[in-house]
């Protein structure tokens, strides 16, 4: 594995490998009072965003200095199009600092992969535009995983509802590929608005889809809610925040429709009260949404240490 | 797959053997009679190996300590993958589990096993790995085989065979629960096309 | 005088064909035209000739942009393309939206001399569609602009079209649509579809296009005047544009090469290098755009060649501007994708490439420079015969050849095909009995000469 752009990109064994290194280092951490391996000394990865997010940045960036690597951060707000330097003149730089792997958000689909055309070093896709966040997939199965199978092995037989927009959602599109490499059954739920045209066929096998969420929830092992963006209703994707939120929002009477053993999931950030309850997000039980941001740091340590931790 | 895992038979790649599977156990009842008297009965003593037969042969230690004296030495499995030096110089390894022994390490005696030493470089990194988990009293180390080309000031507490050999050489130590059967070879570390020429 | 010989106009018979004076002189079987003396030879054993490719839909980007194209880059690239006429686009900077514009780009064309240069008038005032530019100035201007566009844009608003489509008519003048409805492509990257889907890049539906043309057409019909559709890229334009033609309208309409041969799957990796517009489409795409080119729905082969900067083109996706290099890889495209389907002949060819393109543009008269109707751009998109303009591409049809960016004429280097085999070379081109190119490459007396 060289880069990490897509969670399409991992097969079943590298999946299971990502996943068993991250169980792997946070019991290597767990516990102790100096969270510090000194696996990475020496090398250097760059937080390249240009993006504001500071939940993501901030967890690449612990993850990182969790294994000694030395960390820029490197906030780009400008891009070609707003007469900044040009994306591969800002890789061109980072390549003459040494990096050795570089974290990149970016508001344009497919930015990370043409920035693996200008650097030698490891490219991790932190998330860009509205195509993939492998990362995240890989934490919320992580997550799926220590709650629902005790920590190993696949997610065969795992139904997994993804509720909400589709259509923007990197989040989505990664949960639904890594998802279906691990056996489990996705089930993406929006209103038709919401969903690319052609989601049925986006990824070869036909992915399941549904419109409406009662339905869905009886059988969801997992409940993944997508944050909603309130612009969306001024594009007329949905005609009222109210509306949406009765519609396709997670209460506690939706909660109640969940088996006993089902999980709600967010990647954050949330909207209460819109696609979430907050006694939702709350659920003592059910709600996994703060754990998901601790496992986020251990599987990018484990994406970290797989990238760069051996040979190059 | 784990480096440590010889795949090949050393048998059938004309490996020479140095200790066969009665000596193995010999030798591992000497280290155990001399873990009993050097350190008082092992009363305080947790061991702790590092994978893959540094772990087996903890384990092998163990049980004839038990068997010689009414004493249950705790035993854990230290992996240090994440605490070498040498990562960069071969592909990506596999990370494995670190079992703390009953009762943790803080304040007791640790003795690290190992099946070979040979550069102290995987000594080191168990010191560190061992200083991340916790404070012992006293850190030992045990091997089955010490084949010498030491580069690091580290010596072990307990050998059970000193085998000089050459840098070209290789050790291969197999244990009855990783292997199948107990033994120890020394080859020539070439390929069996090579030889002779 | 130039005798060519032993050429096979349309890959029929090999003939000699003696250029005198701009003009056809003479034509007959091979050894049976007298050589004059002072007659330049071009040996073209095995060569097929054809009339001159005409390109109703180039990019030149001067003024304003000739960092990525000039006049004279952008003819080169022409010439060598097989062409000898070619009309360019108005979205320049500043626009060409104005008799002084089109005339001073028609003029540099001229000067150069290595095909001629058509300007297309802008349909509105600085192509914002808001209201119509002074068409009629353009058309009594020198250049004889009879075609006009906002290409880049829509013309969307169907009052201020159904009006040009009128106004037009009063010097027999066509309006070139660029059918987009720009509400339903906001922001979009790439033909709407699973391929999108999957890439996270927002879709540009083909219904946006169709929409369009269902209306010009329709616009069209309702006041009896010419309507030109540019670069239609989806089946379902075609089964539009089948319908419009048996009502009898007068609707013309072009394809490019790359929506001949590319699918949107290209977009996988993200080069920008396969960004356009209209995007490239499905393979269910392709083949009706084939089809429709066959049978006449799609009346010709238009390129599209839009030059863009290695910097502007070596960026994110979303930020780079689309558009491709097209003049110098069409015939090979329409060769590989056409001939070689066994879809068109060599007539056919001639006739996409050459004789419907300058019927829709109006080149096809007698050239004048008095002032008639043709204006001094005509002369093109003529049958091999006595007595015509000689404006001819002399081709190689069993070459093949490694598209390789630097080596082409542009001065841009955005081609899609970079690395492609195709089949197919020009070797020669004739501007009115000039060679433009010889053996493939420009001649050393090209240019200038009009």
């Amino acid at each position: 594995m060289r880069h990490l752009l897509s969670a399409g990109d991992l097969d079943l064994t590298e999946a299971l490998l990502v996943l068993d290194t991250a169980e792997q280092l946070d019991r290597a951490i767990a516990g102790r009072d100096v969270k510090k391996l000194p696996t990475l000394r020496g090398r250097t990865v760059v937080n390249l965003f240009y993006e504001d997010s500071t939940r993501t940045r901030t967890s690449f960036e612990l993850a990182a200095k969790r294994l000694s690597a030395d960390v820029i951060n490197f906030s780009a707000k400008g891009s070609s199009v707003a007469k900044g330097e040009s994306l591969k003149d800002t890789a061109l730089s980072l390549e003459a600092m040494g990096a050795d792997a570089v974290v990149a958000r970016h508001w344009a689909s497919g930015a990370p992969e043409r920035l693996t055309s200008w650097v030698r070093g490891s490219v991790i896709n932190a998330g860009d535009g509205t195509h993939e966040h492998p990362t995240q997939a890989l934490l919320d199965a992580f997550t799926m995983r220590r709650r629902l199978r005790g920590g190993e092995g696949d997610l065969e037989g795992l139904h997994v509802a993804i509720v909400g927009d589709v259509l923007h959602s990197r989040v989505a599109r990664s949960n639904t590929l890594l998802l279906r490499t691990l056996g489990a059954r996705v089930t993406l739920v929006a209103p038709p608005t919401l969903l690319p045209l052609g989601v049925e066929r986006m990824f070869g096998d036909p992915v399941d889809v549904s419109y409406d969420l009662d339905s869905v929830l009886p059988t969801a092992d997992v409940v993944m809610m997508l944050r909603v963006q309130s612009e969306r209703m001024a594009e007329s994707f949905f005609p009222s925040a109210r509306e949406y939120s009765r519609r396709y929002g997670l209460d506690v009477r939706r909660m109640g429709l969940l088996p006993d053993h089902a999980i709600v999931m967010h990647p954050g950030p949330m909207n209460r009260g819109m696609e979430i309850a907050a006694d939702v997000a709350d659920h003592p039980k059910r709600s996994t949404i703060v754990e998901q941001v601790t496992n986020g740091v251990s599987v990018r340590m484990a994406v970290l240490y797989l990238l760069l931790g051996g040979a190059e | 797959m784990p480096a440590e895992n010889a795949s090949d038979d050393p048998r059938a790649t004309g490996a020479r053997s140095v200790l066969d599977s009665g000596d193995v156990s010999r030798v591992i009842d000497r280290m155990a009679h001399q873990i009993l008297e050097k350190t008082g009965g092992a009363a305080d003593a947790v061991l702790l190996g590092i994978p893959t037969r540094g772990v087996a042969l903890a384990a092998r230690l163990a049980g004839r300590i038990a068997i010689f004296e009414p004493v249950s030495v705790p035993i854990g499995t230290l992996d240090i993958t994440l605490y070498r030096d040498d990562l960069r110089l071969r592909g990506v390894r596999p990370l494995g589990a670190t079992v703390e022994p009953a009762g943790g390490i803080d304040g007791r005696l640790v003795i690290l096993v190992d099946d070979v030493l040979y550069s102290g470089r995987t000594v080191r990194a168990a010191l560190d790995a061992l200083t991340a988990l916790g404070r012992p009293r006293a850190v030992q180390l045990a091997v089955l085989v010490d084949r010498g080309h030491r580069e690091l000031p580290i010596r072990a507490d307990y050998v059970g065979k000193n085998l000089p050999t050459s840098r070209q050489e290789e050790v291969r130590v197999q244990l009855a629960d990783v292997d199948g059967a107990d033994g120890v070879f020394l080859t020539d570390g070439l390929y069996p096309g090579e030889r002779g020429r | 005088m130039i005798l060519i010989r032993g050429a096979r106009p349309y890959g029929e018979d090999a003939v000699d064909v003696l250029i005198a004076d701009g003009a056809i002189a003479a034509i007959g079987a091979p050894g049976s035209v007298a050589v004059p003396d002072d007659a330049q030879i071009v040996e073209a054993d095995g060569l097929i000739l054809l009339p001159g490719f005409v390109d109703v839909h180039t990019h030149l980007r001067e003024p304003g942009r000739e960092d990525a194209e000039t006049v004279a880059t952008g003819s080169a690239a022409a010439a060598l393309g097989g062409y000898t006429a070619v009309f360019a686009m108005p979205n320049t900077e500043p626009a060409t939206d104005t008799a002084g514009v089109v005339e001073q780009v028609w003029r540099l064309g001229s000067q150069i001399g290595l095909v001629d240069v058509i300007p297309i008038g802008a349909v509105t005032v600085g192509r914002k569609g808001e209201r119509l530019a002074e068409l009629g100035a353009m058309a009594d201007s020198a250049a004889r602009t009879t075609m006009f566009s906002d290409d880049g844009s829509c013309v969307s608003d169907p009052s201020l079209m159904r009006r040009a489509l009128e106004y037009v008519k009063a010097f027999d003048g066509v309006v070139a649509q660029h059918a987009e409805e720009h509400k339903l492509t906001v922001d979009a990257q790439m033909n709407e579809g699973a391929v999108s889907a999957r890439l996270g890049l927002k879709g540009w539906p083909a219904v946006a296009e169709e929409a369009i043309i269902a209306r010009d057409a329709l616009l069209a019909g309702h006041v009896g005047s010419r309507l030109h559709v540019c670069h239609v890229s989806t089946a379902g334009s075609v089964d539009i544009l089948r319908w419009a033609k048996a009502k009898g309208w007068d609707v013309t309409a072009e394809v490019t090469p790359h929506h001949l041969l590319l699918t949107d799957d290209r977009a996988e990796g993200y080069d920008p290098l396969f960004k356009v517009n209209p995007p490239l489409r499905t393979a269910a795409d392709v083949e009706a755009l084939r089809e429709a080119l066959a049978d006449g729905t799609i009346d010709c082969v238009a390129t599209d060649h839009a030059p863009h900067s290695t910097e502007d083109k070596e960026t994110e996706w979303a930020a780079a501007p689309p558009g491709m290099l097209g003049l110098q890889t069409a015939l090979s495209v329409v060769v590989q994708t056409m001939v070689q389907t066994g879809k068109l002949d060599w007539r056919g060819v001639a006739d996409r490439m050459s004789v419907a393109p300058a019927r829709i543009g109006r080149i096809d008269g007698v050239p004048s420079s008095d002032g008639g109707p043709a204006g001094p751009n005509g002369g093109h998109g003529q049958p091999i015969e006595v007595g015509r303009a000689a404006n001819l591409v002399l081709i190689d049809p069993d070459a093949t050849w490694l598209v390789a960016p630097s080596e082409l004429a542009s001065k841009s280097r955005n081609t899609p095909f970079a690395g492609f085999t195709l089949p197919a070379r020009v070797i020669a081109t004739f501007l009115r009995g000039t060679p433009t190119v010889l053996d493939g490459a420009l001649a050393a007396t090209a240019g200038a000469t009009a």
